[in-house]
Order: C-alpha cells, then structure tokens, then sequence
C-alpha cells in the first residue's frame, strides 16, 4: 500500500465569493496521527468537509484543485454516501441523534443493511467502550441519546463515528465537552487506533496536538504556515517564527 | 427628628405610584380587549345550543331529514360531510406532505424555491369562494367531459359521471393544500438541522436521513396540521357549492345504503351546505331544525379539534430532544 492515505492537491475552497482554504497542498500518512492547529476562521474545519464531502450540503460552498484519497479524487466519486461511510467524523458539537444509544450506534450499520442482532450488539460494545462511554451507559442502552449529558453525547458522536470501521477519522475538537481525565483515556484508545486507522485531529489545544500527533499542520487564513514532524513544531526552533508563538501563546 | 428620617424609606415615591396605578390600568384595559374576543364567542354558542336543545338526541343524529329538512334528522348530509372529509383527505395529506418534504429538505434556497413560498402563503388566504369557482372551472368543466368521453355511455344516463363527491373533494384538497404545505415545512422545520448533518456524515442518503430521522421526529407535527384542516373542509360551504353537494337526494333509511349513501361521481348533501339551505331558502322552517343542524355542525368541528389539541399535548410529553 502507498504511503501516503490522503493528498490535497492546490485545494482552495469558497463560501460564496468568501475564500477560505487558499491553495493548500499537503499529504497525510498512513496509519499516522495528523494535527491541524490554528486560530479560529483558517479553514480547518472546511478543511475536512472536503474530504468527505460534506460541503456539498452547504449552499454557495465549492473547492477546486483535488483531494485524493488512497489516489483517488472525492470530487470524481460518483457515490458520496459511500465515501462518507468510510470516514468517521466528529465535529465540535454534540449531537445525539432523537433515538437510543443503542440505535445511535448501529444508525449507520443498519443504513448499510445490517440486521444480525448480535453482529449488532458487538458493534455497539465495540464502539462505545472504544469512545470511553460504555461503562457509563451499558445498563441504559434503551435510554434516549439527546438526554446524554453534553460531554458523553459528544463521546456517543464518537462510538457513531467509529461504527463502520472507517480507514479514517477526522475529528474537530473532539474533546470541547469531555473532562480531562475522559480526554486522557480517549487518547490512549486514538493511539490505539492508529493501528487501524489515519487519524485527521484539528484542536485548538496545541498540547493535545503534541501528545497525540506525528505530523502537525498550522493553519492560519486559509494558507499553510507551517508542516513539521511534531518534535519539530514543538522545538525551539521550528521552520517558520509564527509556529513557535503560536504554539506558546504569544501569537498575534 | 425631622419628617423626611421619619418616612419609611421603602415607600414608594410619587413617581412609583403612578407607575403602579399604570400597571394595574393597562392590566384592565388588556382584560377588557380579551372579554370582547370571548364574550360574543360564548354568547354565540349558549344560544345556538339553547335554541338546538329540543331536537338534539341521537334519533337526531341517525335519521334522515324528511320534508325538506323540516322533520327527521341530519344522518345524509352528516355521511356526507364525512366521505367528504376523507376523500379531501386522501388527496390532500400525500401530496401536501411530500411537497413540503422536497421543498424543505431537497430544494435548494435559491430564488424559485422562494417563490414557491411565497406563492403556497399567498394561496392560503385566497378566499374559498375563489377555491370554489376554480373547481368548477378544473374539475366540473374540465376533468368531468373528459372522464365521461372514455366511461359514459351517450343511450345510459346513468353512466355518467357527474360533479359529486369526487370533484369536491379535489376542490377542498386544493383549498386545503396550502395550508398543508405550510403546516408540514414548520414541522420539519422544527427538526434541528444537526441531526441531518449528523446522518449524512455517517453515509445516510438524503431519504434514509429524511425517513429514519426527520419524519419520525415531526409526525405529530405534520398530523395536527391536517387535523386542523379537517375542520376547514367540514365547515366550508363555497368551495363544494357548485362542485357537487346538494341540497336534497335520496338515501337509504338501512342496511349499507345507510353506511355508503353516495358514490364518488353524483350529487351528495352536506352539513355547511344544509344548513346554508334550511336556514334561509326554505319558508316555514322550524327555529330548532336549524339551531339544531348549526349545533351538531359546530360540535363535530369542535370535535376533530379537540383531537389535534389532544395531539399537541401528546406531542409535547414526548419531545426527545
């Protein structure tokens, strides 16, 4: 298999006449942690709504250039629904979908014509011991998602995330709602899953960027500033000055 | 000790009375508005239930009217009203909802789709009257020839379509669409969007996300919307005027000529139109006959309403979100 898992090639993305991702290119590895750091409004999030494609859904939103994945063009796939079940995704707000935890895990299983109930059953064990919520909620899997408090909903977002196995998981800002020790122990089960799976982490928390990440991205305006093998973006001397003081708080 | 020390200084000032005594004013004057919704309302019903008390049983209910409406009771117009309801029904709940559904969930925000809006809201207030006389126009003038063309028979009268049920229904359907619409967009409105975005993050097409999430979550929503024009259809009598209902037909006293009076293409009788008939096209009407058929028609709509307040209620315990 080719090293590199995903590929921006001169992509540049628009909401409307807006541009927000100004001709960025840059490969990820596979099987590797991927942090994207930056301020607030450089893209990051649009970033990874063009790899699954879910800027379609976003009126007057369009990218050029081309994101490849494993070669190949997402914007030339003629089944978007297909590439989106092979990335999880989990954005910053909790969403529980108005249905049991149960069947906010297997939501997308049963999409895609699962109906052994115990294939089932292990699917939603899986995903929520790996999303760190299934000792909270085992004796409660008929409770309704939306009535999870804040952080474990974010964490159910997860388990739906991971349901299908996907070959990437792209998260952004993933632990805004989940304490410090839940955080830790996800991130201990991220390390695990890198095995398995190429990992896209945009985080606002730059040290959770260091313990987690191979390579690290720093976005600012929609431009790359700056992409360095972690040690090096959190040296005292990484390629471009606006890293270090970003990463040390006294950018701006 | 002077006096200003003495006073209790909590006490309100000049300027806090008089604020005060505006308070309790305008709280007055609110009431009063209030009253003159609620007192006419009631007024109206006290006296049409009065005056209908004599007649109303439920020999009233279950025979049919005999001298013109002046004996018997109301058992043909209200079978009528009733298959009429249903028949609007059965046209204006599938394609008001699915219209809606491919208006707010597949169309995008551009200007047509705006349009469209706009012109459903405008739709809505058009009178019924104009409702009316476009049914004569579509579907007695129009649908009627061309249907009998292909079925009637020129040498059997009897085999031909005329305005009736069918075509009043259309027309209170496509009186009625508007609303639908309306009603069925707030409710899907009313689903937050992140849900959606969340199915289709995970691979769910547009009508797994749509069927799976969306419908589920403003059923009710949608149902109380076609509830509440369930009433409209029973109470207008404009739009079936000259679309099919009629004054007087014959219908069977028993057996299931009682229960299935009228077929779908001739003439039947309704309550908004019997009682539009009975109270001032006929001489020598007995009062209670038409408080009575008033009271019965207000009833049955109080009735259906109930239900969609019922819903609501429902509705409401069981928000899951």
């Amino acid at each position: 298999m080719p090293k590199t898992h995903i590929e921006f090639r001169n992509v540049s993305a628009f909401y409307g006449s807006k541009q927000v991702l100004k001709n960025v290119s840059f490969e990820i590895p596979r099987n590797t942690v991927f942090g994207i750091i930056g301020p607030a409004n450089s893209g990051k999030t649009t970033l990874l709504k063009t790899i699954n494609r879910t800027l379609d859904f976003i009126g007057g939103a369009r990218f050029d250039g081309e994101v490849l994945i494993e070669g190949e063009s997402v914007a030339a796939m003629k089944n978007p629904n297909e590439l989106r079940r092979r990335i999880g995704m989990v954005f910053p707000l909790p969403v529980g979908l108005p249905m049991t935890i149960y069947e906010n895990v297997v939501y997308a299983p049963r999409r895609r014509g699962i109906t052994n109930k115990a294939e089932l059953d292990e699917i939603v064990e899986r995903c929520l011991r790996q999303a760190v919520l299934w000792d909270e909620v085992k004796d409660r899997l008929e409770m309704l998602g939306t009535r999870l408090s804040g952080g474990q909903q974010q964490r159910l977002t997860l388990a739906r995330a991971l349901s299908l196995s996907p070959e990437i998981l792209c998260l952004d800002e993933f632990s805004i709602a989940i304490d410090p020790v839940t955080t830790m122990r996800i991130e201990d089960v991220l390390k695990e899953l890198r095995k398995t799976m190429t990992i896209v982490l945009v985080t606002n928390l730059v040290q959770q960027a260091r313990r987690l990440a191979d390579n690290v991205l720093f976005l600012w305006r929609g431009e790359i500033v700056e992409l360095s093998p972690t040690p090096v973006v959190f040296s005292e001397k990484p390629k471009d000055q606006r890293t270090y003081d970003y990463v040390n708080g006294i950018f701006g | 000790m002077n006096a200003a020390t003495n006073a209790n200084p909590f006490a309100a000032s000049e300027f806090e009375q008089r604020k005060n005594r505006r308070a309790i004013v305008m709280k007055w004057v609110l009431f009063g508005f209030c009253a003159i919704l609620v007192i006419p309302l009631v007024g109206i019903l006290l006296d049409i239930f009065i005056k209908a008390a004599p007649v109303l049983s439920f020999d009233y209910l279950w025979e049919n009217p005999v001298n013109k409406g002046k004996q018997g009771g109301l058992w043909a117009p209200l079978m009528g009203t009733f298959y009429l309801v249903i028949g609007s029904l059965l046209f204006v709940a599938p394609i008001g909802v699915f219209a809606a559904v491919y208006m707010n969930e597949y169309a995008r925000d551009g200007w047509i789709n705006r349009i469209i809006g706009i012109t459903v809201t405008s739709l809505a207030g058009v009178p019924s009257i104009v409702h009316g006389l476009f049914g004569v126009g579509a579907f007695v003038l129009f649908m009627l020839p061309a249907i009998n063309r292909v079925v009637a028979d020129p040498n059997d009268r009897s085999t031909k379509w005329e305005a009736g049920l069918l075509t009043a229904s259309l027309t209170i359907a496509v009186m009625n669409l508007p609303v639908v619409i309306a009603s069925t967009r707030e409710a899907l409105g009313a689903v937050p969007q992140a849900f959606r975005e969340a199915c289709w993050n995970l691979g769910a097409t547009r009508w797994q996300t749509i069927r799976t999430v969306v419908l589920p979550n403003s059923l009710s929503g949608i149902l109380t919307g076609i509830i509440l024009v369930v009433s409209r259809a029973a109470g207008e009598t404009a739009p079936i005027l000259f679309t099919g209902a009629t004054f007087f037909r014959f219908v069977e006293d028993q057996g299931w000529g009682k229960i299935f009076p009228y077929r779908p293409a001739e003439p039947f009788m309704a309550m908004s139109m019997h009682l539009n008939i009975i109270s001032n096209q006929i001489s020598q009407m007995p009062e209670k006959m038409k408080f009575g058929c008033a009271a019965v028609l207000i009833g049955l709509i109080l009735f259906i309403n109930s239900f969609a307040i019922m819903l609501r209620v429902w509705l409401r315990g069981r928000k899951r979100w």
